[in-house]
């Protein structure tokens, strides 16, 4: 959209001064700077990006017109050949061209290989561009196609498509450069009192009908144009021959991913003080149904002006000289068809902003402040601010660490983290923090975690998919949220919550019970969404049982199972049997379960001496013929009990006798030292004499 | 032809240190039962067993006497705390029979069992201390600490106690004294742990939690030794009474509501009847550690879920209605999730004639389809000889090796197996008069594949 600044009535989006908004101004002014002085406290949740695209402020020769689909500003400066100056983020272009009168409207194509000019409301000219040698002249225009109609603006849809909106309809063009040829595509007639166009998600709103209230959307795709049924938005009472709904009031951006519309609804003169005025916002669904679907409080009257950042509704207000914001995403009050917000967080005005200007002394710089809401702003979507008087060009950006603050509701906080940019790092610190406040804050930990692993899981099942392609079977509790939502979404893993927030906490000064209170929590709800616990919770959650002595604690959890089945965490609970007697039970319960620990527990009863249950527990399993026979018998045989030895050898040797029809071991499992111990002991005549005090203290043993 | 009931003879606690001179006997005595019995008999009777004690010392030193046998009687001697001694002598039943035209009595000895008896002595000091303190801790009570105190205590407690002592009753599951967990899944078990903890944050005066589902331990924070007193007073006099007094007010058992507001079904058992009504806490002694912390224990319940509290400071009328409100409404939606998860498991239980009882010494597990749910004292599905053989069996697997099994054949064809491995015993009994050994043994294999498959047990 095209804006003249040198003609204050055209732009929609001025925030021009009445009478009210004046006296009211000054009332805030006073009001804020007692805030500044006494507060001090750096509370500004929205700022100007630090680097505004500086461009040469419109005057009397100087014409600035700024395109928001390309987000491009062009300074036109008139008189004999035009220069022309164009300025963006990315760009910094000046060329020149032939006067040939006054220009209502220039823009860039998306490849910015045409430009389209508009002199007259009857027609649009077109020249080609080239970063290289500029324009390449002749010029080629198009009239619209209607008769007695007149252009209202014209935008680039896809490519060189470029679509004409008049008050008559909608013309869509594709210019051809090369042959420098306009070839008509669609047309559409309606009456049109003023329109707006979404870049992004390529929706044109038209206003039509007398009144102004009655709405048509329109989706224009590469070559054609969609109509998506009508809708009306409610009359309010306003002045004889002023539209109800006027272009000024009205927004169109994406909030996560759905194109929506976003409409200031005043309040009509009678209770114009007694409430504030609404924003409605109308979502429109997979291009075919639009709905009203949310309403926000302002509690508030006078001039607005609304952007988008990062999913969020950012309302300015300029009588106030203050900004609030509101998040569509989080809970409100319901009313069956829509929903009510109210903002996030108190009205706060921008954060200040200074300009560095070159100082009275050459060479010499000094930090200016900006006049912020200034009567020369211009705001256009999704974040653009800009100031004619200056010539600079904003984003406005969200400053969340100090909005954090101001947030007192902690599951509501993070729940809007969650669904921000670039915000992980934040969202890691504030759930820090409120570990770190335990136990006041145990409460809302349920909740907090359950929203982080909601949003886990569905991150899991999506991985899931995309790996087996099959959907993961699902917890029955949990409705798994769409994709689409999914992406607007960043959340903690395990490992964000073990390596950043739990890892730590063991070594800060904060008591043990609040670690384990605070992972048994995380553990609840990892394990009610689903998901498998990781085993460094599992292992800290035990040492930190351990290292307080709450071993009947520990005891309770793995007897309900609460810690999943390890080996590591069977030898782990093999080695705190010294402090805890029972530990070594349920290390081999544990090992039981893992159903392939047959070795390990094999070692653990040798380990015990218990060698009888060593071999039924080989024999229970089928395993008595891989068995290493050395390790039985020398347990036996310090065990020092002869008919223990006896007992052992014998199963061995029958375990021999049905592997190789032969009693004897085998040479490779080196059993001679046992062969040798058993004649000593049983078969005396054997006896060559060496090794008898081995015998004889085995002897006095059995007497004894 | 009848027979005699097993009847509690004397009950005794002395401290032979306090009388040192001749003619100061009846110092040493701290308590007596029956009261009515004459000072001289008492003397008698503590001289008798100071004798027997330390004649048997010289035989064993360093090990005191546990029980002796006489023909009539039973008699059993624990020393709780340094020089302090119960004992317990117990009747032993007899069978009155006629020979001859001549009445006279023959004494079943074999029906009292002395590791029953001996719990039994345990059972009654551990439920003294835990409310009254140990011996030592009223002795060196800072205020009114003394022998006179300390007998005063000893006749206030037990007077009342050993009336409601019931010997005959006693069996197996008095000798383990166990716990019986209620099988929960993971998830379930989780939120009653971490409710418990949030009940824990917010009120900083409690110390410990215990959550009970009807007669099942959820989770404990005392350490098990404290917990299997607690929890034998809980389920076997507490919660007992508490029902009976709901039935006898018309009441619906657990859907009374509760005091404080009309939205839920919380109530206090023990704490306050209503708003006004502040009633005396129960005091208990906990003896984690070698100093004892005195706390005052709350019993709170909704419908089948009962939560223990053990709290330290004096409690106002605030903090009751303030854990009220807390407690109310989130435990009735914890206990229906509990509920809802105990009637999958329920659907499995129950079956067939082979009844079993499994004890885990390390954590005080027990479980027994041998006896009523709740009502323990009233009935058993397993006569007294298979308990008492079950006792028997218990008894001599403490000289065996871990690892051991029992198959025995009763004169009634009861088979009974007692079957032990790491350090849990198992026992099993089936009434089958054709089975073989073999087939017992196969039903032993198959019930323990059914009941115990998550543990080790081989």
């Amino acid at each position: 959209m095209n804006i003249l600044f040198q003609s204050v009535n055209s732009s929609k989006h001025f925030l021009t001064q009445s009478y009210d908004s004046v006296l009211k101004r000054n009332e805030m002014s006073t009001a804020s700077e007692v805030i500044d002085v006494e507060g001090g406290v750096d509370d500004h949740y929205l700022e100007l990006s630090p680097e505004p695209v500086k461009f040469e402020p419109a005057d009397d020769v100087t014409d600035v017109f700024f395109d928001d689909s390309k987000q491009q500003v062009f300074a036109i400066r008139s008189g004999g050949v035009t220069g022309v100056l164009v300025k963006s983020r990315e760009h910094n272009i000046n060329f020149r061209m032939d006067d040939k009168g006054p220009v209502i409207s220039i823009k860039f194509s998306p490849d910015m290989n045409i430009l389209a000019i508009q002199r007259t409301v009857t027609s649009v000219e077109f020249i080609n561009y080239d970063s290289n040698s500029s324009l390449t002249g002749p010029e080629y225009s198009q009239s619209c196609k209607s008769k007695n109609a007149s252009i209202l603006g014209f935008v680039w849809t896809h490519g060189n498509e470029i679509l004409f909106v008049t008050d008559h309809g909608v013309e869509l063009f594709q210019v051809i450069p090369e042959k420098r040829i306009v070839k008509t595509l669609k047309s559409l007639s309606i009456p049109v009192n003023w329109f707006i166009f979404c870049p992004q998600s390529h929706v044109v709103l038209l206003s039509s009908g007398q009144q102004g209230v009655l709405m048509q959307a329109l989706y224009i795709t590469v070559g054609n144009l969609h109509k998506i049924p009508k809708f009306e938005m409610e009359a309010i009472a306003s002045k004889p021959g002023k539209l109800a709904v006027s272009e000024r009031d009205v927004a169109l951006g994406i909030l996560y991913g759905v194109p929506s519309i976003i409409v200031i609804r005043h309040q009509s003169g009678d209770n114009f003080c007694s409430s504030g005025a609404f924003v409605h916002v109308y979502t429109i669904h997979k291009m075919v149904v639009i709905r009203k679907s949310h309403i926000l409080k302002l509690d508030m009257n006078g001039r607005f002006a609304i952007n988008v950042v990062d999913n969020i509704i950012i309302v300015h207000h300029q009588a106030s000289r203050t900004s609030i914001i509101f998040d569509i995403m989080l809970p409100g009050v319901s009313d069956g068809t829509v929903i009510h917000h109210t903002a996030i967080a108190p009205p706060k005005p921008i954060k200040p902003y200074s300009l560095r200007v070159p100082g009275p002394n050459i060479s010499e710089y000094i930090d200016e402040p900006c006049e912020l809401y200034s009567p020369k702003w211009v705001v256009f979507q999704p974040n653009i601010v800009i100031d004619s008087k200056l010539g600079c060009l904003w984003y406005v950006e969200l400053r969340l660490s100090s909005l954090v603050k101001l947030m007192t509701d902690k599951v509501q906080l993070i729940e809007f983290l969650m669904q921000r940019k670039n915000s992980k790092q934040l969202l890691i610190q504030i759930v820090k923090d409120l570990v770190m406040k335990m136990p006041a804050t145990l409460m809302d930990l349920p909740a907090i975690f359950n929203k982080l692993n909601t949003v886990y899981r569905s991150h899991l099942e999506n991985e899931m998919q995309s790996v087996i392609g099959t959907p993961l079977q699902s917890n029955a509790k949990i409705q798994s949220s769409g994709s689409n939502e999914l992406k607007y979404k960043i959340f903690l893993d395990q490992s964000d919550i073990y390596s950043h927030i739990l890892s730590n906490l063991s070594e800060s000064n904060i008591d043990s019970k609040m670690l384990v209170w605070i992972l048994l929590e995380y553990i609840r709800s990892l394990s009610e969404h689903g998901i498998p616990v990781q085993h460094y919770l599992h292992e800290l959650i035990i040492t930190t049982l351990v290292h307080k002595q709450a071993y009947y604690q520990l005891h309770q959890l793995l007897q309900y199972h609460v810690v999943s089945d390890s080996k590591p965490l069977a030898c782990l609970l093999l080695s705190l049997e010294n402090h805890y007697p029972a530990a070594h039970q349920l290390a081999l319960d544990m090992l039981k379960r893992l159903g392939n620990a047959h070795e390990e527990i094999v070692e653990v009863l040798l380990s015990k001496g218990q060698i009888l249950p060593a071999l039924r527990y080989i024999r229970g399993v089928g395993m008595v013929d891989q068995a290493c026979s050395r390790k039985f018998l020398e347990v036996a045989k310090s065990a020092n009990d002869p008919i223990l030895f006896y007992s052992v050898y014998k199963f061995f040797e029958q375990r021999n006798l049905r592997l190789h029809n032969s009693t004897g071991f085998p040479k490779s499992e080196r059993c001679q030292p046992y062969v040798q111990h058993f004649k000593q002991l049983f078969l005396q005549s054997d006896n060559n004499g060496c090794g008898n005090s081995d015998t004889a203290s085995t002897m006095s043993n059995v007497s004894s | 032809m009848s027979k005699s009931e097993v009847t509690l003879e004397h009950f005794y606690i002395f401290n032979s240190t306090y009388a040192k001179k001749e003619g100061e006997e009846k110092n040493k005595i701290l308590y007596y039962h029956p009261p009515k019995t004459d000072i001289d008999s008492q003397i008698r009777n503590i001289g008798l067993t100071e004798a027997i004690i330390k004649f048997t010392e010289s035989f064993n030193p360093g090990q005191t006497c546990d029980y002796c046998h006489t023909h009539k009687t039973r008699q059993i001697y624990y020393q709780p705390e340094p020089n302090f001694w119960m004992v317990m002598i117990i009747g032993v039943p007899y069978i009155t029979k006629e020979k001859d035209g001549n009445e006279y009595m023959e004494y079943q000895s074999d029906e009292v069992l002395n590791s029953t008896c001996q719990s039994i002595t345990k059972q009654m000091y551990n439920i003294f201390r835990l409310f009254m303190g140990s011996f030592n801790t009223i002795l060196n009570e800072p205020d009114y600490g003394s022998v006179t105190l300390l007998r005063h205590k000893l006749d206030h407690f037990y007077s009342r106690y050993l009336s409601s002592l019931k010997l005959n009753n006693c069996d197996i599951v008095d000798v383990f004294q166990g716990l019986q967990f209620l099988p929960l899944d993971k998830v379930t078990f989780l939120r009653v742990q971490c409710f418990m903890n949030l009940l824990e944050s917010t009120f900083p005066q409690i110390q410990y939690t215990a959550f009970l589902y009807n007669d099942q331990l959820v989770w404990s924070g005392l350490e098990p030794e404290s917990m299997q007193v607690v929890y034998s007073y809980l389920v076997n006099t507490l919660l007992p009474d508490y029902l009976e007094k709901e039935l006898e007010g018309g009441l619906m058992p657990n859907h009374s509501i509760s005091p404080f507001t009309t939205s839920h079904y919380g109530k206090f058992i023990t704490g306050p009847s209503s708003v006004n009504d502040v009633k005396k806490l129960p005091k208990v002694f906990i003896y984690h550690s070698i100093k004892p912390t005195q706390l005052y224990l709350i019993v709170y319940r909704t419908l089948s879920a009962t939560v223990c509290l053990f709290v330290n400071n004096k409690i106002n009328s605030l903090f009751y209605s303030s854990l009220d409100a807390f407690l109310g409404v989130q435990l009735t939606s914890l206990v229906n999730e509990v509920a809802e998860e105990c009637s999958k498991h329920a659907i499995m239980a129950t079956d067939s004639s082979t009844k079993y009882l499994y004890f885990n010494k390390l954590n005080l597990a027990y479980k027994s389809t041998m006896h009523g749910d709740n009502r323990r004292f009233l009935f058993t599905n397993a006569t007294p000889e298979v308990l008492r053989i079950i006792t028997d069996i218990n008894f001599d697997s403490q000289r065996l090796n871990e690892t051991s099994e029992i198959i025995i054949k009763t004169m009634s064809d009861y088979w009974i197996v007692g079957k032990l491995s790491n350090l849990r015993e198992f026992y099993v009994v089936m009434q089958n008069k054709n089975a073989n050994i073999i087939e017992i043994d196969e039903e032993v294999k198959r019930l323990c594949e059914q009941h115990l498959k998550s543990i080790f047990f081989h």
